[in-house]
């Protein structure tokens, strides 16, 4: 137990995929203007991390990894340089699943989450997560753990960017780092302090 | 040649450097960039990695765009970067090994970089094949001109050091520079791209942002009317 409690703090904080990773850093920056649209974003990106992770862990477990076609009678086959085009194309197509079951069963959710759905395929952090996950060599529980770990740790830094740059609106700042230039530097003053998580040992 | 390298050809080559500059002014492609850049070395191979992919799949994808049905176009073009990118990443796994390694997951993050998918869907969808290639490249040097300069300054800070090379001598090998710690972690590349963003914002005052709000001027501001 300790050592997913582990695995999840460092998911979330020492190794956090925003702030220490630059991973979607992209929508990151466009869509951390208004606190509500943070929160909105941030946990669908969290739904589609639970998922995808533990899938590709699955995919790659009994398909891609070397000899992982041996239940088949197949031996010696390695197709891990495949990992790159699968992925993507699982989390594509969870994602395009993942619309319209909300659409069928949860209709109020899907409007809240909609807009944001198409946009995290191509998130930088969705992708990285699972090729993190794969390089780590985590095992399915411990995939697990670390899709909600990430994604949370995710959704926690754009929701805090969002309250910050709410705030500042109202600051005085030099003309040329106005927007993105102050956004950058709050940015790294917050990645200064999730770093102050780094000597926690559990 | 000679028609190639016309003006319009060379507008579309140099635009992405300053004026037009896909990190600091469209906010594209930041996502797995900065992490490779403390140390001169991986953000060379990555800004390599990223040009030729950005080219390639442009061109590629430009040469079928007559041919791509408008709802699957997302996933053509992804599927074609991908595989693109999967051919570097085997080659850099081939040739350069060690520096594959120290990349790690960020050359597989080149397919979610919006730079890669932002040309194709905005220039390559439109134009030929070759435009579409040179355009590439234009854009993948304005991407490699910031990673450099961060790493410039990353390495050369952080450990005395370019391409592995000691420029400074370090005060625990008996020289006289401090290395500063902070340079290495996370944090500075921030800093770092939001000084160059001043700078071409200083140079280039078109860049600039409008306000949300405007401070009111008190001298002529006493009622509060605007």
């Amino acid at each position: 137990m300790n050592e997913y409690l582990s695995l999840f703090i460092k998911a979330v904080f020492v190794e956090n995929l925003a702030l220490a990773f630059f991973l979607g850093m992209c929508t990151f920056l466009a869509v951390s203007k208004k606190i509500s649209t943070a929160i909105g974003l941030g946990i669908a990106v969290m739904v589609v991390q639970v998922i995808t992770v533990p899938v590709n862990n699955l995919v790659y477990h009994t398909l891609l990894k070397e000899d992982a076609l041996s239940w088949m009678g197949i031996t010696g086959v390695d197709l891990s340089f495949l990992v790159l085009l699968s992925c993507i194309g699982m989390i594509a197509a969870l994602v395009q699943i993942l619309e319209m079951v909300l659409d069928k069963f949860f209709p109020a959710l899907f409007h809240a989450l909609g807009v944001f759905l198409p946009l995290i395929t191509v998130n930088c952090a969705i992708l990285g997560g699972s090729l993190f996950m794969i390089e780590r060599d985590y095992d399915f529980t411990q995939s697990v753990v670390y899709g909600v770990g990430s994604g949370f740790g995710w959704a926690l830094a754009i929701t805090v960017m969002a309250g910050v740059r709410e705030k500042l609106k109202y600051s005085d700042i030099p003309k040329g780092l106005e927007g993105l230039g102050i956004t950058f530097i709050s940015a790294g003053l917050m990645s200064l302090g999730f770093m102050a998580f780094s000597g926690i040992q559990l | 040649m000679s028609a190639v390298l016309n003006s319009e050809t060379k507008k579309v080559l140099t635009d992405p450097l300053v004026s037009n500059n896909p990190i600091t002014l469209q906010v594209l492609g930041i996502c797995s960039a900065l992490a490779v850049t403390s140390q001169m070395s991986t953000s060379l191979i990555m800004a390599i990695a990223l040009t030729s992919v950005t080219a390639c799949s442009s061109a590629a994808i430009s040469s079928i765009r007559n041919h791509i049905p408008g709802s699957i176009r997302i996933i053509v073009q992804m599927t074609i970067i991908a595989s693109l990118v999967i051919v570097v990443d085997q080659i850099l796994k081939a040739f350069a090994y060690e520096i594959s390694k120290q990349l790690s997951v960020f050359v597989g993050l080149i397919i979610t970089n919006c730079i890669v998918m932002g040309r194709a869907e905005a220039y390559a969808m439109k134009n030929p094949p070759m435009a579409s290639f040179i355009d590439g490249i234009g854009n993948g040097l304005g991407y490699s001109l910031i990673l450099i300069i961060i790493a410039f300054f990353r390495e050369l800070l952080g450990s005395g050091k370019l391409l592995g090379i000691e420029i400074f001598p370090l005060v625990k090998d008996g020289g006289w520079y401090e290395p500063n710690g902070m340079m290495l972690l996370p944090p500075s590349a921030f800093f770092l791209i939001a000084f160059i963003i001043w700078v071409f914002r200083q140079w280039k005052p078109e860049q600039n942002e409008p306000a949300d709000f405007k401070i009111m001027d008190i001298s002529h501001g006493e009622g509060g009317h605007h």
